[in-house]
């Protein structure tokens, strides 16, 4: 019995889709989230992942498959699932011309909890965030990272089991973004199951226990940052730069001494075991690079693998 | 095999209730603008048509309805147009807002709350509006005479909420689809400054040409200010009356559902 506690999962999808008149913006994927654990939807634009949030947050209907909240079931539970979830939209869906706290204080309020419970929340909140200066400023005035923090504290007043992050650190400054980050750290390891959506590689890798890559509706592959990078990659790359026009004659020269061979417009990249492996043998050969860089592959390099490198609008 | 707990399902009216604090604090920021809109407007209306322009006019109560002066028969025009005019603002550019501008309405509907509470917790805004502004326009034209009855008055009173809701929802079902707020020059423009000045609030519709009388019958706010004015006036007809009341609650109920509808497929689009 105590097994199934634990792992009951909190989130569940087979077959999930989603179709707006005639196009289908999710075309039948399979997840399951875990209590406690961060969970990422990457993918570029497009592939489906903010319509599948929708669903998960109980605000869109699923049009087909089936799709369990805590065990229940959006359709027809929808407000005692979204009383227990923490939504973090990627707009922010603030009050502007209301005060920071009267912000979190009537968001609060929404789910029921009494005034004196919600304003010792708020109190909370605003210092987790770190703007309990800005309490009384109106929400206009704050910049975007601070709107942002803003958004996190109001998704959590309900003290949510699971918080959804539709690209939290989406347009935020690098300063931004790591402060975000560690609150999101602290919030998974307080128990918090964590679901994000992002096109940030460095992100996901950062927060994220186990992700599934998406594109164009369907999950590509799924796995932890370093499962995904092992199968999909090799360990590292050796990028390689010539002259401008020279990497498509060079590519045939060097293409065995990688699994891969991938030609950009300023570099090649070899991808293999052993990056300065690739650098002698490509002296050896007596070709000479102007440039050369040995780095460890990156979920980025999955991304691209997986998504492709053409631009989605 | 499911470890979840069984969950309670809140009633739409404490769902609905769950806003006070939200519209309250809202009221808090702006009603002292809304006193001027809501008050002294009206009350400057009743000076100016009234009083003053009212002078001029020598009143047959068989021409004005059975009112014995100008003022009293005004008073109800005013009072009405003024619950008119009160809730289509409060239901056109504040709703735009909420789905557009300021998108709040998804962060609202991200909690327990549903597009229909929604819509539920600003109806019940903009009663409380109505309400206050109606009680206070009432109570200064006290003094000048124009009840015929204190459950006149009350009546006049009620029948504001009324009113409110058939000019409220239906404005708040079109609000809350519209992609931009352009279509608001129509509704202003063909629909309450002419129904502001043509459905009976200053003259009796029988002095329009047949045609433009009976296009005014149909008009919400002709039905809305006849009723006030017969409940003011102490000339009750009761199955006018019914008619009227009929009328008004036929286009707030339809305009109500036609409301929930449009925002909960704003809100999932």
């Amino acid at each position: 019995m105590t097994d199934t506690i634990i792992t009951a999962p909190m989130i569940s999808a087979s077959g999930l889709r989603k179709s707006f008149g005639d196009v289908e913006a999710v075309r039948g994927i399979d997840v399951e989230v875990r209590p406690g654990e961060a969970f990422g939807f990457l993918g570029p634009n497009g592939a489906g992942k903010s319509s599948t949030m929708r669903m998960i947050a109980a605000v869109s209907p699923v049009s087909a498959g089936t799709l369990r909240i805590f065990g229940l079931d959006p359709a027809t539970d929808g407000p005692a699932i979204r009383a227990r979830l923490g939504v973090c939209p990627q707009d922010d869906t603030l009050d502007t011309e209301l005060t920071v706290r009267d912000n979190l204080y009537v968001y609060g309020r929404y789910f029921g909890i009494p005034r004196a419970e919600v304003n010792q929340r708020t109190d909370e909140l605003l210092e987790f965030v770190q703007l309990t200066e800005k309490a009384k400023a109106k929400v206009d005035n704050l910049s975007g990272g601070m709107k942002r923090r803003l958004t996190i504290a109001r998704s959590l007043i309900n003290r949510p089991d699971i918080l959804l992050l539709d690209e939290p650190t989406t347009g935020l400054d690098p300063q931004a973004r790591h402060v975000l980050w560690d609150r999101l750290f602290r919030l998974k390891q307080s128990g918090v199951t964590l679901v994000i959506t992002t096109h940030y590689m460095d992100e996901a890798e950062q927060l994220c226990d186990r992700l599934v890559v998406m594109d164009k509706g369907l999950i590509a592959a799924e796995g932890s940052p370093l499962e995904l990078i092992r199968t999909h990659s090799t360990r590292e790359v050796a990028e390689l730069r010539f002259g401008a026009g020279e990497h498509e004659g060079v590519a045939a020269k060097v293409e065995d001494l990688g699994d891969r061979v991938e030609v950009l417009p300023d570099r090649l990249l070899v991808y293999t075991h052993d990056g300065e492996e690739v650098i002698a043998k490509v002296h050896e050969r007596g070709l000479e690079p102007a440039a050369v860089l040995v780095r460890r592959s990156t979920l980025e390099d999955v991304f691209l693998r997986l998504t492709g490198r053409t631009l989605v609008d | 095999m499911t470890t979840h707990p069984v969950p309670t399902r809140p009633s739409r009216w404490d769902l609905a209730w769950r806003q006070r604090d939200y519209w309250l604090t809202v009221y808090k920021r702006t009603w002292r603008g809304s006193v001027v809109s809501s008050f002294v407007t009206p009350l400057l209306y009743v000076l100016a048509m009234g009083v003053l322009l009212g002078g001029f006019i020598e009143a047959d109560p068989d021409q004005l309805d059975g009112a014995t002066t100008y003022l009293a028969f005004v008073a109800p025009g005013l009072v009405a147009a003024q619950t008119m005019q009160l809730v289509v603002g409060e239901t056109t550019y504040p709703v735009m807002s909420m789905v557009k501008w300021q998108k709040i309405a998804f962060g609202m509907t991200a909690t327990p709350l549903g597009a229909r509470d929604v819509v539920n917790g600003h109806l019940g805004f903009i009663c409380f509006r109505v309400a206050l502004t109606s009680a206070v326009f009432l109570a200064v034209l006290a003094p000048f005479g124009v009840f015929a009855s204190v459950a006149g008055a009350v009546g006049a009173f009620l029948v504001q909420l009324l009113i409110g809701l058939a000019f409220a929802t239906p404005v708040y079902g079109l609000s809350a689809g519209l992609k931009d707020e352009s279509a608001y020059a129509l509704v202003f423009r063909l629909g309450v400054i002419p129904m502001f000045l043509f459905s009976g609030a200053f003259f009796p519709i029988s002095n329009l040409s047949p045609a433009l009388e009976t296009l005014a019958r149909f008009t919400p706010l002709w039905h809305g200010v006849d009723l006030t004015r017969m409940l003011m006036l102490g000339t009750l007809d009761g199955p006018r009356a019914l008619v009227h009341v009929a009328y008004l609650a036929v286009i707030a109920v339809a305009g109500y559902l036609w409301a929930c509808r449009r925002l909960e497929r704003r809100l999932r689009s």
